[in-house]
């Protein structure tokens, strides 16, 4: 259980870039208060990062993660997350047995 | 900007983060299988569990401690830094999306805040905006998805990735279903989905050409170029 010096260094250097592109936001909207096209253009974020997310796993894996996926989004417009989360892998679980 | 404050802070804090608990309990389902692999991944590569631990508490990057494990053998110093930057790049869009939404904060706080904050606290944190974020909620739920993904490369660097095949369990669509609905819970209008489209359909294309997570900056910057161009302001 020993932490060696080299691998701290490279490990504080890499959670000094990931820090930095954290806080950058922060420092961003110091510097210049966003006017209403950039604003509009910040509002796209979290649907777009979130869609973005999901795309490649629910449209580019398979058939069964489509399916699952489509499930998920079904169950989550009814029911709250900590449920529609685990019906969604349920629902995966099922049909790569069924062998999709 | 977000006009409408809510007296958030009025709301107890036990409350809140009794449902910061219950909200990081999907996301936990992805993340400690997660987290086992990335130590079994660690330990793979000559790092020791409290060499992933420190990793793990310092960095807090899935992804991108993912890459530069994957590039740890062969890469030198200053690429493995420069990969990891470029992998978290999409935060740098993330931070002025969340920061209005913060209760008011000395700058410490709000930089404390900001380092916990990865794809999943950001979008839960945002959904929680709606009815007002508050402290108690957000660093509870940072606390948890922190201690549960040191723990679990801990875990994972002295014993293994334990859960030998997440797949069986459906357990490696966990988070991809966490974040379907969070999709599903946002607004909904023809401006919106044609945003979501056209970032899904980039991601796709980036994801096919080149793997990692570029496709989540690639589609973020194709949602905000819509955005700002089309129908802005209505």
């Amino acid at each position: 259980m020993a932490v060696d010096l080299p691998v701290l260094a490279l490990i504080l250097a890499m959670a000094g870039a990931t820090y930095l592109t954290r806080i950058a936001g922060f420092w961003l909207v110091r510097l210049a208060t966003p006017g209403p096209r950039l604003q509009a253009a910040l509002d796209a974020v979290p649907g777009a990062v979130l869609a973005s997310i999901v795309a490649p796993v629910a449209l580019a894996t398979g058939p069964a993660e489509s399916m699952a996926a489509l499930a998920t989004l079904g169950l989550a417009m009814r029911l709250p997350t900590a449920l529609a989360v685990p019906g969604g892998i349920g629902a995966l679980v099922l049909l790569r047995a069924l062998g999709l | 900007m977000t006009a409408i404050r809510c007296h958030s802070e009025a709301r107890p804090w036990p409350g809140e983060a009794a449902a910061a608990l219950v909200d990081s309990l999907p996301i936990l389902l992805g993340v400690v299988p997660f987290g086992l692999l990335l130590g079994a991944m660690a330990a793979s590569v000559g790092l020791g569990p409290l060499e992933a631990m420190l990793m793990s508490g310092l960095v807090f990057a899935g992804s991108a401690q993912f890459l530069a494990l994957d590039l740890w053998p062969e890469a030198s110093a200053a690429v493995l830094v420069l990969a990891v930057l470029l992998v978290n790049l999409r935060h740098v869009l993330m931070g002025p999306v969340l920061l209005p939404h913060l209760p008011p904060s000395r700058p410490l706080t709000v930089h404390l805040a900001l380092f916990a904050m990865v794809d999943e606290t950001w979008a839960l944190a945002l959904r929680r905006s709606r009815i007002g974020l508050t402290f108690a909620y957000y660093g509870t739920l940072a606390l948890v998805l922190w201690l549960a993904w040191v723990g679990s490369t801990g875990t994972g660097a002295a014993f293994g990735a334990l859960i030998a095949e997440p797949e069986r369990y459906g357990l490696d669509f966990a988070i991809a279903a966490v974040f379907l609905c969070l999709l599903a819970g946002l607004p909904r209008c023809p401006r919106a989905l044609w945003i979501w489209a056209a970032a899904a359909v980039v991601a796709m294309v980036t994801h096919a050409l080149m793997g990692g997570v570029w496709h989540i900056l690639a589609g973020a910057l194709a949602g905000m170029l819509l955005g700002g161009t089309v129908g802005h302001g209505r």
